[in-house]
């Protein structure tokens, strides 16, 4: 399996990342918080570590450490709007039930 | 499914913990809400996709939850209808008197009984000026909050950089009832500044041309060490993009040959100059059309070679404040790094290509004019809120005026100087003048002047309950505090007893941009007389606490070791020391306290020999060790 992006998220990634001026990779992940067990992680990476897994999809580096990765692996990372805000949603296939606003979920 | 944004790397915060912050450009004419989403500052539009708000707000009643209002579009098109319930332009009011106001308003004000504010009179009640600014500042609260999916964690607000206490006063009291959290005011062209990043670049002069809708606004900024220091503000309040249309519009009413028109035509034609002003920023010419009326049309073409030759005069009227700015801030025209172009004017390729030349550096235009304020906002804001790691450092502001208090014979004595960097607490020890002193009057000032009545008064308090003792024995601690957004609060407290009084400087009526530079400028021109008025007046205060310590002494011991003749010599002593220090001759004064002091010499050690004597009477030398 691997991680990819649609070609909205891939757009938007490219254009932050070339806004933000350092860093060439977004990292995805998992934290243990929230009122659905887990959160998600969607950052800017500067550093990949040993252990990371990278991806590649439309032109965006895209990495995952190992702890992180079997949570969330098969994932696609997708850009939408609803009505005035917008930004990045996990569409996400391991999710078992989320919280009501799918900030949080479970496995 | 909640949106995601792209945090910074280690920034990740928990599900529903997000520190949502904004920044807002409250402009006369138009106000503006940015943030920071995956890194990238930027406005935010309206459900109609509107970046831009009006200033404007139409007061249509009042019920339980608060007032009934349209703001923006909405507002200004019912302007005309309405006008003495929709208020435009409400910064011009924010923190200023009835006095300042009355001259160029068409409002119905008036102040209320138990209050200083003036009020504007709408169908929704009577209305101040801070209400009027926090219904917009509640408009785009809300639409924020849509857009960033939560509740925000605070703002940043940018206020011009003449703004005095009393004005940046009355706009955080907006913004708080608006329920938005203040995270810091900034001034306007420090946000220009932060937008383009020159606060994390090198460090030197940058100059903010701020070309606005009716006002036009130049401040030379100093970065040293993250800190942008204000060096110079210089403008002019009725100079704008409006007055570019006018001019096109006078033109066309010419070539037209149309003398006199009706509102609506003048209107229509207002609204083509408008165009044509935009059309011309980008092509070479512009087709112009005015209907008028009938079936008759006039048809003609301006071109941007003869656009350029009508405005030229007016964007030459913009370099004479650009000039007194640099005096002012005692600046060479090619010491300026940046030119930062502010407000939807500077897109006119001439006033860019006339800045450029006149501080020969290519001004920066990447950033969309009108935005660049709310950007350097959102940006500081989402600083201030946390969202970057520890490197990015806080940007700091500073004073525009001295402040401190009146001390003895009218002087001001400065506690905090201008220019000290924010937030900033002082403290210096001040003491009683007469013996048995108990209360002490505390007369807060600003302003660089010597002389109180210079200087502008902020407020006054008293600080009671200090125990009688002889002049000068008192310690009472001063203590000068400015918050990061620049409002002033002073406590004193007696350091023997305890006692303490405080206040928070909330002055009623505020200082124009105008008046600021006058009282810089006096400061500079009035050096020399200043120093000589402040000499006199300690002179003067000296001679008056030697004559009330000396008539003290008198009372008490003048009877007992003075010869009637020794008394009547330092009585008349004292009596020409009073006449002299009435004149204005400070050396006399000088030279009269020196020949007192001699005369009274002689008298000074029998006392003090008297009061050793008393002392050791009774007392075998052991007990005294």
């Amino acid at each position: 399996m691997a991680i990819t992006l649609t070609a909205s998220a891939a757009e938007h990634v490219t254009r932050f990342i070339e806004n933000r001026g350092k860093g060439e990779a977004l990292r995805l992940g998992v934290k243990t918080n929230g009122c659905s067990g887990m959160g998600y992680v969607l950052e800017f990476a500067d550093k990949v570590e040993d252990d990371d897994n990278v991806f590649e999809d439309k032109g965006v580096k895209i990495i995952v450490d190992p702890k992180s990765l079997i949570y969330i692996d098969g994932t696609e990372l997708d850009y939408g709007k609803e009505g005035l805000n917008e930004g990045f949603k996990f569409n996400n296939p391991n999710v078992k039930d989320a919280c009501g606003c799918g900030e949080s979920f479970n496995v | 499914m909640a949106l995601l944004q792209i945090s910074e790397p280690g920034q990740t915060t928990a599900p529903h913990q997000h520190k949502l912050a904004i920044g807002i450009d409250l402009g006369t004419t138009n106000s503006l809400v940015a943030s920071l989403r995956s890194g990238l500052a930027e406005t935010i539009a309206d459900e109609n996709g509107q970046h831009l708000l009006p200033s404007v707000v139409q007061f249509q009643g009042k019920n339980e939850t608060g007032y009934q209002t349209e703001v923006g579009y909405a507002a200004q098109q019912n302007a005309s209808n309405d006008p003495m319930n929709t208020i435009a332009s409400v910064k011009r009011y924010m923190g200023r008197g009835l006095d300042d106001i009355k001259k160029h308003s068409i409002y119905d004000f008036v102040i209320e009984e138990d209050s200083v504010v003036p009020r504007i009179r709408t169908v929704a009640g009577n209305v101040s000026a801070v209400e009027v600014s926090s219904e917009i500042l509640k408009a785009l609260k809300q639409r924020s909050e849509e857009a960033l999916g939560g509740d925000l964690t605070g703002a940043v607000i940018t206020v011009p950089a003449y703004f005095d206490d009393a004005q940046r006063q009355a706009t955080k009291d907006a913004a708080k009832l608006a329920g938005l959290n203040v995270l810091r005011l900034i001034n306007e062209p420090t946000a220009a500044a932060v937008a383009y990043g020159l606060d994390t670049g090198s460090e030197g002069i940058h100059v903010i041309y701020d070309l606005g809708g009716g006002t036009f606004d130049i401040s030379i900024l100093k970065l040293t060490k993250g800190i942008f220091e204000v060096l110079s503000t210089a403008g002019d309040s009725a100079l704008g993009g409006d007055d570019l249309d006018h001019i096109i519009t006078d033109w066309i009413l010419d070539e037209a040959e149309i003398n006199e028109p009706a509102p609506s035509l003048l209107r229509q034609i207002l609204d083509v100059a408008r165009q044509a002003k935009e059309t011309l920023s980008e092509q070479t010419s512009c087709k112009l059309s005015v209907d008028l009326g009938e079936g008759k049309y006039w048809d003609s073409e301006l071109s941007q070679q003869q656009f350029e030759k009508l405005i030229k005069p007016l964007i030459r009227k913009t370099l004479v404040p650009c000039r007194r700015a640099l005096r002012d801030a005692g600046i060479e025209n090619d010491e300026v790094q940046d030119v930062v172009m502010v407000g939807g004017s500077t897109r006119v390729p001439l006033v860019r290509q006339m800045v450029g030349e006149f501080f020969s550096t290519e001004p920066l235009i990447e950033l969309d004019p009108d935005k660049v304020v709310a950007i350097g906002a959102a940006r500081q804001a989402d600083v201030l809120v946390g969202n970057k790691s520890d490197e990015d450092m806080l940007l700091l502001d500073v004073t525009p005026l001295s402040l401190g208090l009146e001390t003895m014979g009218g002087l001001a004595e400065k506690v905090i100087h201008r220019n000290t960097t924010i937030p900033v607490a002082r403290a210096q020890d001040f003491t009683t003048f007469k013996d048995g002193q108990t209360a002490m009057a505390i007369h807060v000032v600003q302003g660089e002047r010597e002389l109180i009545s210079d200087c502008r008064s902020l407020a006054r308090f008293e600080l009671r309950g200090i125990p009688p003792m002889v002049a000068g024995a008192a310690r009472i601690r001063v203590t000068f505090q400015i918050d990061a957004d620049g409002l002033l609060s002073v406590s004193a407290r007696e350091e023997t007893s305890g006692v303490e009084s405080s206040i928070q400087v909330k002055p009623s009526y505020g200082l124009s941009d105008g008046e600021i530079e006058t009282m810089l400028k006096d400061s500079f021109s009035y050096a020399q007389d200043d120093i000589d008025a402040r000499n006199l007046r300690e002179k003067q205060v000296e001679a008056s606490r030697v004559i009330e310590a000396l008539n003290a002494a008198m009372d008490e011991d003048g009877e007992k070791l003075l010869s009637q003749e020794e008394q009547t010599q330092i009585r008349q002593a004292i009596d020409e020391l009073a006449e002299i220090s009435k004149g204005s001759d400070q050396r006399a004064i000088k030279l009269k306290i020196e020949a007192v002091d001699k005369v009274t010499a002689e008298f000074a050690q029998r006392r003090m020999d008297a009061s050793i004597n008393k002392a050791l009477a009774g007392q075998s030398v052991d007990d005294i060790d």
